[in-house]
C-alpha cells in the first residue's frame, strides 16, 4: 500500500503547461527521485504536492485520503513536510529556534498560556528545545545552535532546512535539492542522513541534481522533461534509458555526463 | 541563580518607573510620566504585531477609541463600573479585531497599511458623527473610577497624578511581562517565523491566516487598554484619540524605539510623548522638529534607535 | 435628475483631484516601491506658493508656473534626501518616513507662509455654467481638463518616448534596467519631479473652488492614496478610474445618504473592494517563489 500517490497532476501557468499529467506513488520508507533537465517542472511539482500551488488537474492521496486541496499547514499536520530549493529560513531567528519552530505541532498550550508562562507552556517550550538540539547535532549544526541563522553558510542552511521538517516527525519528506551548493564533504553527509531517515521509516521524496547521489540512494526514480513523465523505473534501468539519455543530451549535455559517471 | 534577560528587563523597568518620581521637579512629570505608560502600553501592542508578526496596521487608533469611549459610554447607559467598562472596551475590541481582521490580513503591505487606515477612519468618523451619543468632535466626560478613594481607604493616599503615574505604570509592567513572556512561547515562535517566511511557516504546520489573527486581536487589546486608561485619567475623551494621527504616532513610536523590541518600543513612547512637551517651547517650529526626527531616526537607524544603539555598541566593545 | 447630475458634476471635479494626487503616487511606486504620503503636501504647496507669488504682484500664470517648478525641485530635494537614503528599507519604515516628510513640510510652510485660509481668482471666472439641468463653474472644467490632460500627457510619455519606457523599465525591474544601461537614478529624480509637478498642478487648478492653507495636505494623501489602491497601485489606468470613482461615490453619500458619512463612505468601498479583490481594480496578482 502506497503512502503518497499522485495521480495525473498538473497545473498551467498562463497557457504554458507547465506540469501535465504526473503520476506516481511513494511506498513508507522509501526513497523516490524526481529528476530532469533545468525547468522540467521538478519544483512545480513539489509546490503542488506540498499545497503552496493549487494544481488544475489531478490527486495527491495521502494515505488513502485524498489532501490535494490543502492548504501546506494541514498537510503537515498529516505528516508531509518539505525543504525549499530556494531557501526559506527564519534569518532574524536563531540556528536553534529555526529548529524549534518546526516542532510546532507537538507543542502544547494555547495563547493564554504563553501570554501567561504558564509551566505547560514553558514545559513545551522546553521539550521543543531538547529535541532541537538533538536534531540539530543530527545535522552537525549542534555547535552553531545559538548564532543568528542568517550567518550560516548556504550548505549549513540546507542542512537547518531538513532539521526543521525532521522537527514534525513527518511520514513523508519533501527535499528540494538538499545537496545543492555543498561540498563533496557535505553531499556525503547528507546522503548518509537521508538513508538514515528511509531506513527509520520516512518516506522520502527527492529532487536532486548530483546524478551520482541519486543513483546511489533512489530505490525508484521518476523522470520529468517539458512538464511530462517520460520515464520510471529503477536507478539502473532509468540510467539505460534511451528516452531519458535523449532527455538529457537533448537539453543539457554536462549533466547527461553526471549520469552517465 | 542566573536572572533570564527578560527578568532584567522587567525589573529595569518596573526600578525606573518607581525611582524616577525622585528627580519630578512638579507634579507635571507625573502626568507626563503616565501617558508615557498610556503610550508604551499601546506601542507594546504593536510590537507584537510589527515587531513579532511583521505586519502594520495604521488604524489601531480606532481600538484605542473603543477602549476609551466604552470608559466614557458603557457608566452612563448601561451604569457600569468604569473600571469594568474597560474590560468591556477590550473584549469588544477584540472581537472587533477578530471580525476586521479576518478579512483585512489576507492583504500585504500597503494593502494591508489602507484597509487597516480604512478601519480606523471609519470608528473616529462615527465617533465624531453620532454627536447623539459620543458628543461629536467636542467629546464628553468620563466618570471617575474611584480607585484612588479605595486606596485611600486602606491608608495609601496619592494624589490624582501620583495615583495615574502608578497605576498605568503597574499595567505597562504587566504588559510588558505579557508580551516578553510571548516572545519565547510557541506562539511568539509561530509570529516570528511566519514574519520571516510565510511559505516556511506553513510548511512546518503554521496556520499563518490564525496566527496574524491572534496577534492582529491581541495588539487591539493592549490599544484598546490603553485607551481606556487615557480617558479615565484625562476623565475627558474626544474622537482624536482614534483619529489617524493617533494612529501614526503609535506606529512611529513603535518603530522609532525598535519594533523588535518592547524596551526599545517603550523608548520610543517615552521620546515622542516628551518631545512634543519640550517642543512646545519652540512653538512654531514644533512640527518641523517632530518631521525632521521621524524622518532622520528612519534613515539612519532603520532597525529604530535601541536596536542600532545597542549593535554600535557591541561592535565597539570588540 | 437635475440632484444626480449635480452630484455627478461636482463628484467628477473632486474626483479629478483624487485622481491627480493618485497619479502622483503611482509615478513614485513605480519608480521606487515606495508610497510617498507627502504626495498631499505637494498639492498644498502647489496652492500657497501660487497664492504668495500672486500676492505679491506677479501675474496668475507666472505664480502658477513658479508654484508648480518650485513643487518640483521640493519634491526632488525629498528624493534625494529622504527617500534614497533609506532604499531597501521596510515599508512601516519608509511610511514614517514620508509622513515625516510631510509633518516637516506642513512645518515649514506655516512658517515660511502662514496659517490662514487663502484662495486666488478662478481662471475663467465665477459664472456657473449649466449643464442638463445642473451648473458647474468654469473652475472645475479646469480641473477635469486638468487631469485628462495629464492622463493623456502621461500615457505618451509612457508609451511613446525612451525615457518614458526606461521609467517603465525600472518600474518592471530596476536591476535589469541597470544591467541595460538605464540611469536609475536619474528616473528616481525624474518621477518625483514629475510626481511633485502634478500634485502642484491639482493645487493651482482646485485652489480657486476648494481654497487652501498649510494642513490640507494629509487628507488628500489619504484619498488619493486610497484611490490608487482602489484601483490597484502602480496602475496609471487605475489611479485615473480610483480618483473619479471616490470623488462621485462621495458625492452621492453626501447627496443621498449623510454629508457627514462622505468621507466613510470611500473608505467602505475600498475594504469591500479589498477583501473581493486583494489587488485592487486593475492590480496584477502576484506569486511568491520558493
Amino acid at each position: 500500500m502506497s503512502l503518497l500517490q499522485i495521480e495525473g497532476l498538473g497545473i498551467d501557468f498562463g497557457g504554458l503547461r507547465a506540469v501535465n499529467d504526473v503520476s506516481f506513488s511513494l511506498k513508507a520508507g522509501e526513497i523516490v527521485s524526481v529528476i530532469g533537465p533545468n525547468g522540467a517542472g521538478k519544483t512545480t511539482l513539489f509546490n503542488m504536492i506540498s499545497g503552496v500551488y493549487l494544481p488544475g488537474r489531478g490527486k495527491v492521496m495521502l494515505d488513502g485520503e485524498d489532501v490535494t486541496r490543502l492548504s501546506p499547514h494541514l498537510l503537515a499536520r498529516r505528516g508531509l513536510s518539505r525543504t525549499f530549493q530556494n531557501l526559506q529560513i527564519f534569518h532574524a531567528m536563531t540556528v536553534l529556534e529555526n529548529a524549534v519552530v518546526g516542532h510546532h505541532l507537538h507543542e502544547r498550550g494555547n495563547i493564554l498560556a504563553d501570554l501567561l508562562s504558564l509551566p505547560a507552556s514553558r514545559r513545551s517550550s522546553r521539550e521543543s528545545e531538547e529535541s532541537a538540539r538533538r536534531l540539530l547535532d543530527r545535522v552537525g549544526l549542534g555547535r552553531a545552535a545559538e548564532q543568528e541563522a542568517g550567518s550560516l553558510s548556504y550548505g549549513a542552511l540546507k542542512r537547518l532546512e531538513i532539521a526543521r521538517a525532521l522537527a514534525l516527525k513527518p511520514r513523508v519528506l519533501l527535499l528540494d535539492e538538499p545537496a545543492a551548493g555543498c561540498n563533496a564533504v557535505e553531499t556525503e553527509e547528507i546522503d548518509h542522513l537521508i538513508a538514515q531517515m528511509a531506513a527509520e521509516g520516512i518516506s522520502i521524496l527527492l529532487v536532486e541534481h548530483d546524478m551520482k547521489m541519486v543513483m546511489r540512494i533512489s530505490n525508484h526514480i521518476v523522470v520529468l522533461d517539458h512538464g511530462e513523465k517520460i520515464a520510471e523505473g529503477e536507478p539502473a534501468a532509468i540510467a539505460r534509458n534511451p528516452r531519458v539519455i535523449e532527455a538529457y543530451l537533448g537539453a543539457q549535455a554536462t549533466e547527461a555526463n553526471h549520469a552517465d559517471g | 541563580m542566573r536572572l533570564s534577560s527578560k527578568t532584567i528587563t522587567l525589573l529595569g523597568l518596573a526600578v525606573v518607573i518607581a525611582i524616577a518620581p525622585v528627580f519630578f521637579p512638579s507634579s507635571f512629570y507625573y502626568r507626563v510620566g503616565s501617558l508615557i505608560f498610556v503610550n508604551g502600553l499601546a506601542v507594546t501592542g504593536l510590537v507584537i504585531l510589527i515587531g513579532y508578526a511583521g505586519q502594520i496596521s495604521l488604524g489601531h487608533a480606532g481600538f484605542a477609541g473603543i477602549g476609551a469611549y466604552a470608559c466614557a459610554l458603557a457608566p452612563v447607559h448601561f451604569g457600569l463600573h468604569p473600571a469594568l467598562a474597560a474590560v468591556l472596551g477590550a473584549v469588544l475590541s477584540g472581537i472587533i479585531a477578530w471580525l476586521v481582521g479576518r478579512p483585512i490580513l489576507r492583504l500585504k503591505g500597503y494593502y494591508l497599511a489602507v484597509a487597516s487606515l480604512g478601519f480606523g477612519v471609519l470608528v473616529s468618523m462615527v465617533l465624531a458623527n453620532e454627536a447623539a451619543i459620543t458628543g461629536g468632535p467636542d467629546g464628553m466626560a468620563v466618570e471617575d473610577p474611584g480607585l484612588r478613594g479605595a486606596l485611600k481607604a486602606i491608608g495609601i493616599d496619592l494624589s490624582n497624578t501620583e495615583f495615574w503615574y502608578a497605576f498605568s505604570g503597574l499595567i505597562l509592567v504587566i504588559g510588558a511581562w505579557l508580551a516578553l513572556n510571548l516572545y519565547h512561547s510557541p506562539t511568539g515562535r509561530a509570529l516570528r517565523a511566519l514574519h520571516g517566511s510565510e511559505v516556511a511557516a506553513r510548511a512546518v504546520g503554521i496556520d499563518v491566516a490564525g496566527y496574524k489573527l491572534k496577534a492582529f486581536v491581541i495588539s487591539a487589546v493592549y490599544a484598546s487598554v490603553s485607551g481606556s486608561l487615557l480617558a479615565l485619567q484625562n476623565k475627558f475623551i474626544t474622537p482624536d484619540v482614534a483619529g489617524f494621527m493617533h494612529s501614526i504616532e503609535m506606529v512611529t513610536m513603535t518603530v522609532l524605539g525598535g519594533a523588535g523590541s518592547v524596551i526599545g518600543a517603550i523608548l520610543g513612547a517615552a521620546i515622542l510623548t516628551i518631545l512634543p512637551q519640550i517642543l512646545t517651547v519652540f512653538q512654531e517650529y514644533e512640527q518641523l522638529l517632530l518631521g525632521l526626527v521621524m524622518m532622520l531616526v528612519m534613515i539612519f537607524m532603520r532597525d529604530g534607535l535601541l536596536p542600532s544603539i545597542a549593535r554600535r555598541l557591541r561592535r565597539g566593545g570588540e | 435628475m437635475p440632484e444626480l447630475m449635480q452630484f455627478f458634476l461636482s463628484g467628477i471635479t473632486v474626483g479629478a483631484v483624487y485622481a491627480l494626487v493618485a497619479l502622483g503616487f503611482t509615478i513614485i511606486y513605480n519608480a521606487s516601491d515606495v508610497v510617498n504620503f507627502a504626495q498631499g503636501e505637494f498639492v498644498m504647496l502647489g496652492g500657497m506658493i501660487t497664492v504668495f507669488a500672486f500676492e505679491a504682484g506677479l501675474p496668475l500664470p507666472l505664480a502658477a508656473l513658479i508654484a508648480i517648478l518650485g513643487t518640483a525641485v521640493i519634491g526632488v530635494a525629498l528624493n534625494r534626501l529622504a527617500i534614497e537614503p533609506a532604499r531597501g528599507a521596510p515599508v512601516v519604515s519608509l511610511i514614517i518616513i514620508t509622513i515625516g516628510a510631510s509633518i516637516f513640510i506642513r512645518g515649514v510652510t506655516q512658517i515660511v507662509f502662514d496659517k490662514q485660509i487663502h484662495r486666488f481668482p478662478a481662471f475663467s471666472g465665477d459664472a456657473p455654467i449649466a449643464v442638463g439641468g445642473a451648473t458647474i463653474l468654469p473652475q472645475s472644467l479646469w480641473v477635469i481638463a486638468g487631469a485628462l490632460a495629464v492622463f493623456i500627457g502621461l500615457w505618451l510619455f509612457f508609451t511613446r518616448t525612451l525615457v518614458g519606457r526606461a521609467v517603465l523599465a525600472t518600474a518592471n525591474n530596476r536591476i535589469a534596467a541597470q544591467l541595460v544601461g538605464i540611469n536609475t537614478k536619474f528616473i528616481m529624480t525624474l518621477s518625483f519631479a514629475m510626481s511633485a509637478a502634478i500634485g502642484a498642478l491639482a493645487g493651482v487648478l482646485v485652489t480657486p473652488i476648494t481654497l487652501t492653507s498649510y494642513d490640507i495636505g494629509i487628507s488628500l494623501a489619504l484619498k488619493g492614496f486610497a484611490a490608487a489602491m482602489l484601483g490597484g497601485m502602480g496602475n496609471p489606468k487605475g489611479a485615473l478610474v480610483g480618483g473619479l470613482l471616490l470623488g462621485i461615490l462621495e458625492a452621492m453619500t453626501a447627496g443621498y445618504i449623510s454629508s457627514q458619512y462622505k468621507d466613510a463612505a470611500a473608505f467602505v468601498v475600498i475594504l469591500a473592494v479589498l477583501f473581493a479583490m486583494p489587488q485592487g481594480l486593475f492590480g496584477r496578482k502576484q506569486t511568491d517563489r520558493v
